[in-house]
């Protein structure tokens, strides 16, 4: 072990997306206290520099073998560089978003740049954890950040409930995450996940899988994946739409992209025990994001089940295995989070005398009244419906490729099941939009939304489905080079 | 009678039993759920420097002053929210908490 100042200096040079972020979040407050809200545009400017900046940064520096930092507290390897890039640039659009929606609303507080930077900040920690501290943390800076996004508007009941639910059952699902962890400290004696992976490798006994049981419910519950799913609807629904297109994105990244480390890097030699715990998350997933929706009439509570369907798909990718399955998450959620950005995008720009949009009702004849808006929404719907020739058709594919030969069949023809399922109310939304008497028009939307849902939709179709043999190239050596 | 580790995990278990069963049996008042939420993490500090004496290992310790210091931040940004939940609803009754369902 190098001495610890050595250690630190040797770090620094391979953590600047991290330090970009920090930097931006430390130097944003003190400009913020000096020149109050009306530096909201340009902090939002920054921020989103600063984030798609992170992103790209972690490209230039991705090394070739993982490389350990901070004595050991990170690692950064493929698997870190690919979530990275896309918190990095989903984080960038939901902030161009909230910047948007919050100047045009007369609600500009400059805090809020930084709140996101800051809880981008900590899903980069998640994704590079390297030991159970630097995990906790990470998980909590992202947590403590999303409470207070989620209840930003505080003059309104329905934001700061959200906000107070979220803390609540986060708060629980914290306590389990610690709880499991410190079981696994106390049963291997360690917390860097090497030298758990060889305890754990040599038995370990009922008190490690406990842990480890525990700390996968906890993950499941910041991806919001069923049975633990109960709070995504109502915090969808009451926080502010930027703030929920942010939560729909990058902190699913995040704990998808953490789950897999724990399962593949310590706890690799309980595979078979673990196994059974995913595929049960993930099942249940499927099933109750497709069911769960069939009957919601708002439009942000219905995202919120087709995400926690989509929870679903990824981890039946991290349910099959080493070769395949990661790989397939990986991909998976590359494809899923522009549709979803886009998404966020259009329900922001249906806006009517000042009034959002809230129910699909609202949508009725969308197609007559804009109809460019509705032929995006209708792109980015097929996509996450899972409709060739879309990209999310891809990503479902490679997932149920992993499941069957990982000898899944049964979840495979499930989650089929769900997608047909979850489609149905897909397809509600958009014969809404085609066929129904339509309703008055719509506001114009401004050029950062219109950009944002036509940058979303062209990633969907055609630009990733024609990437697609490079983004699984990149996906393949990412994981290659950790498991 | 010798106090073992087994006595510590117990306790803590306990605790966090008693803490998670305050989260969720209480139907009055929200402040009572921070103060269980306190109640889980300082099981699970306790767990921790058990763990720590016992394995003689300094990093559970190290872990638990980290605990101590995020619960702090937790309670504080939970109460903040609770503020505004109190000034837009005039009250934190737990069954109030319902203006979204579904």
């Amino acid at each position: 072990m190098m001495q610890p100042m050595q250690d630190l200096v040797a770090s620094l040079p391979h953590v600047r997306p991290e330090l970009l972020l920090a930097g931006f979040a430390l130097v944003g407050v003190l400009i913020g206290a000096w020149g109050g809200d009306r530096l909201f545009g340009l902090l939002s400017a920054l921020g989103v520099a600063a984030l798609a900046g992170a992103g790209v940064l972690a490209v230039i520096d991705a090394p070739v073998a993982p490389v350990r930092v901070l004595q050991g507290a990170m690692v950064i390897d493929g698997l870190g560089v690919f979530a990275k890039v896309l918190i990095g640039l989903s984080a960038a659009a939901a902030l161009a978003l909230g910047a948007d929606h919050f100047a045009r609303d007369k609600d500009p507080r400059f805090e809020f740049p930084i709140m996101l930077t800051l809880a981008a900040l900590g899903m980069f920690v998640m994704v590079s954890a390297q030991d159970l501290i630097s995990l906790y943390v990470g998980v909590e800076l992202q947590s403590l950040c999303a409470y207070v996004l989620a209840a930003w508007r505080r003059d309104d009941a329905l934001s700061s409930e959200a906000g107070l639910k979220y803390f609540v059952l986060s708060a629980i699902s914290s306590g389990l995450l610690l709880f499991g962890a410190s079981f696994v400290y106390g049963f291997t004696g360690a917390i860097h996940f090497d030298a758990i992976a060889s305890a754990a490798a040599e038995g370990g006994g009922v008190g490690l899988l406990f842990g480890l049981v525990l700390m996968l419910c906890a993950l499941g519950f910041k991806m919001s994946a069923a049975p633990f799913h109960m709070w995504t609807p109502d915090v969808y629904e009451g926080a502010p739409t930027p703030v929920t297109a942010f939560f729909a994105a990058a902190p699913k990244v995040a704990a998808v992209i953490l789950m897999a480390r724990v399962l593949y890097e310590p706890f690799a030699s309980f595979e078979p025990q673990w196994r059974q715990v995913v595929v049960a998350l993930s099942a249940i997933s499927m099933v109750w994001g497709a069911v769960g929706a069939l009957l919601q009439t708002n439009l942000k509570r219905l995202m919120a089940y087709s995400s926690i369907g989509n929870m679903g798909f990824a981890l039946m990718g991290l349910a099959s295995g080493v070769a395949e399955g990661p790989v397939s998450a990986l991909i998976y959620l590359a494809f899923y989070l522009p549709a979803n950005i886009g998404i966020f995008a259009l329900i922001l720009a249906m806006r009517r005398n000042g009034a959002p949009a809230e129910t699909v009702a609202d949508l009725a004849g969308l197609a007559q009244t804009r109809p460019w808006m509705a032929a995006l929404l209708t792109m980015l719907l097929f996509s996450i419906a899972g409709i060739p020739p879309f990209a999310g058709f891809l990503g479902k594919f490679l997932v149920f490729r992993a499941a069957v030969d990982a000898e899944l069949v049964w979840l495979a023809v499930l989650g089929g099941v769900a997608a047909v399922v979850a489609a149905a109310y897909y397809l509600r939304l958009l014969s809404s939009v085609w066929f129904s008497a339509p309703a008055a028009r719509f506001e114009p939307a401004s050029f950062t939304i219109a950009a944002t849902a036509v940058a979303g939709a062209a990633l969907t179709f055609p630009v990733l489905v024609l990437a697609l043999g490079s983004v699984q190239n990149w996906a393949e050596a990412a994981v290659r080079m950790n498991f | 009678m010798a106090i073992t580790l087994t006595h510590y995990l117990v306790v803590a278990a306990a605790l966090f039993t008693i803490g998670v069963f305050g989260i969720f049996v209480n139907r009055k008042n929200v402040i009572i759920i921070l103060m269980s939420i306190e109640l889980v993490l300082l099981a699970v500090n306790i767990n921790l420097v058990a763990f720590s004496a016992h394995l003689q290992n300094i990093q559970g310790q190290v872990f638990a002053m980290l605990v101590l210091t995020v619960a702090a931040a937790e309670a504080a940004v939970g109460l903040a929210i609770l503020v505004t939940y109190f000034r837009n609803r005039g009250g934190i009754a737990v069954e109030d908490i319902s203006q979204m369902r579904g």
